[in-house]
């Protein structure tokens, strides 16, 4: 084990830190703003507004991550209309391309963790909402999305640990973020072991702190669900991040 | 015998090159790899997950403590970058052992004729996959024995069987039905994980839908075969599982 070459390249991998940090982030915003809409027309009773969202999780969720990212990256290129589009001096850069793909990823598995959701909302609630006289958009902004997002968020941690090992992907395109970090370290010292066991460190790390900021983010948002004192028993929450 | 799917691809994508032999057998060769890798690195990792089950609910503080420390790490890395330790640094580490054990030979005046060993790429790869989702595994199917019943269990031992025969008999196939929904999850996320064996080397079905296309100048054309080739596959396991789940769950009363 050669450490010293590691502690040397330090600055390099906390650039990549950067650059995975940044990705996840604004990928996971994105998704979610875009999961929200995608969840509702998944849930909604309607088949010709059901249809769509459930082919685009369908899609999104049955292919492999660095497939949508190679259509978008290498992919759209292929086309003269894209070429000479507005939307290609974004869709040229492999920062862009990565982002876009990552966050159409997510938005198709928080899609389908949120239509779950709103599909388990307990009658009850919705009904108590109907009988003060709140109309439909009311309803779903008052009463179902949060009780959805409430019932979500174990299952959401899961999904943002799945994201930040899936942006590992953007290193494959170019990217100095954690992982094209190792790569560039390898290939100048020749050191495989060593550069990718560092970033598989750096990566063990972010985990931990996502798992854990979950977990104290579920205990404020399920305090009611929570034995009270001397009660005993574990909370409702199930075990951090399983395969999804 | 493949016509039908030539004219098909060739007039709904529009491309005559897909008729030029890329497709048939370039990229469906590579499907057929594709398959074998995943579920090679499946029974791999179905071994390790039911000897990571039995290490974590055993007595024994060492076993409990390896198998956690095992599923805790393996699940807290990007496959890729497991799978970029395991294959280079994998190749280095069986060089390295071969190094030192000649050397040990040849102090104790043995030959070994252990020279560069040169791991297969599919080798590699179905290691690497196959130890990455034995940790998911390992989860599953503690899970799904940690729910089996404690009546069932006891039944098999006032029957006099053995502990061996209890776990054979009663508990792994009684474990099924609660492991089968999680063990489907992570069949799909598996079967997804190896186009990234693309990335080190493996000619696999992204490789070559890479190479077609750069080599056409229709990248998209080959990815969105290869898409649709994944989603056959991922869409086949869904309606088998959901067939199993079926068969399992029968005699049990829906909630």
């Amino acid at each position: 084990m050669d450490v010293e070459v590691i502690i040397k390249n330090l600055p390099l991998y906390f650039e990549g830190l950067g650059t995975t940090v940044q990705l996840v982030a604004l990928s996971l915003g994105c998704g979610l703003a875009l999961a929200i809409p995608v969840a509702l027309l998944a849930a909604s009773r309607r088949w010709w507004l059901r249809m769509p969202a459930t082919a685009y999780i369908y899609v999104f969720r049955g292919t492999p991550l660095l497939i949508q990212m190679y259509i978008i990256y290498y992919g759209l290129a292929q086309f003269e209309a894209v070429r000479e589009s507005l939307l290609w001096p974004v869709l040229r850069e492999a920062w862009w391309c990565a982002l876009v793909s990552f966050a159409l990823n997510t938005a198709g598995y928080t899609g389908e963790i949120l239509r779950g959701a709103i599909a388990n909302t307990p009658h009850g609630e919705v009904e108590a909402a109907r009988s003060v006289g709140m109309s439909q958009w009311q309803i779903h902004a008052r009463i179902v999305l949060p009780s959805a997002f409430r019932r979500a968020l174990p299952a959401y941690g899961n999904e943002v640990i799945f994201m930040l090992h899936g942006s590992a992907l953007a290193g494959v395109i170019t990217l100095v973020d954690l992982f094209g970090a190792a790569r560039i370290v390898n290939s100048r010292h020749f050191v495989p072991f060593e550069s990718f066991i560092a970033a598989g460190a750096f990566y063990l790390g972010l985990t931990f702190v996502i798992a854990w900021l979950f977990k104290r983010w579920e205990r404020r948002w399920h305090a009611h669900l929570r034995p009270r004192d001397g009660a005993g028993g574990s909370s409702a929450t199930p075990a951090p991040f399983t395969a999804r | 015998m493949f016509e039908p799917i030539d004219a098909l691809l060739g007039t709904t994508l529009g491309s005559p090159a897909l008729l030029d032999g890329y497709l048939y057998p370039y990229i469906l060769a590579g499907f057929a790899l594709t398959l074998k890798l995943a579920l090679a690195s499946l029974a791999l990792a179905v071994a390790l997950g039911l000897l990571g089950a039995v290490a974590r609910l055993s007595r024994s503080r060492v076993a409990r403590g390896t198998a956690a420390v095992y599923t805790t790490v393996v699940r807290g890395v990007p496959d890729i970058v497991l799978m970029f330790i395991l294959f280079f640094g994998g190749q280095i580490f069986v060089n390295w052992c071969g190094a030192e054990l000649t050397d040990l030979g040849e102090r104790l005046g043995v030959r070994l004729g252990w020279d560069y060993i040169e791991i297969s790429a599919f080798a590699a790869g179905t290691f690497s996959i196959g130890f990455i989702f034995g940790a998911y595994m390992t989860e599953t199917f503690r899970g799904g024995i940690l729910a089996v019943s404690r009546g069932e269990i006891e039944a098999g031992r006032a029957f006099g069987m053995t502990p061996a025969q209890v776990f054979f008999r009663i508990t792994l196939p009684a474990s099924v039905r609660h492991a089968l929904p999680s063990f489907g999850n992570n069949w799909l996320v598996l079967a997804k994980a190896t186009a990234l064996v693309s990335v080190i080397g493996l000619q696999d079905m992204v490789f070559r839908a890479a190479q077609a296309g750069n080599t056409l100048r229709e990248p998209f054309t080959f990815f969105m075969v290869v898409a649709v080739l994944y989603l056959l596959l991922t869409g086949a396991s869904d309606l088998c599982l959901r067939w199993l789940n079926r068969r399992y769950s029968v005699g049990v009363r829906e909630a």
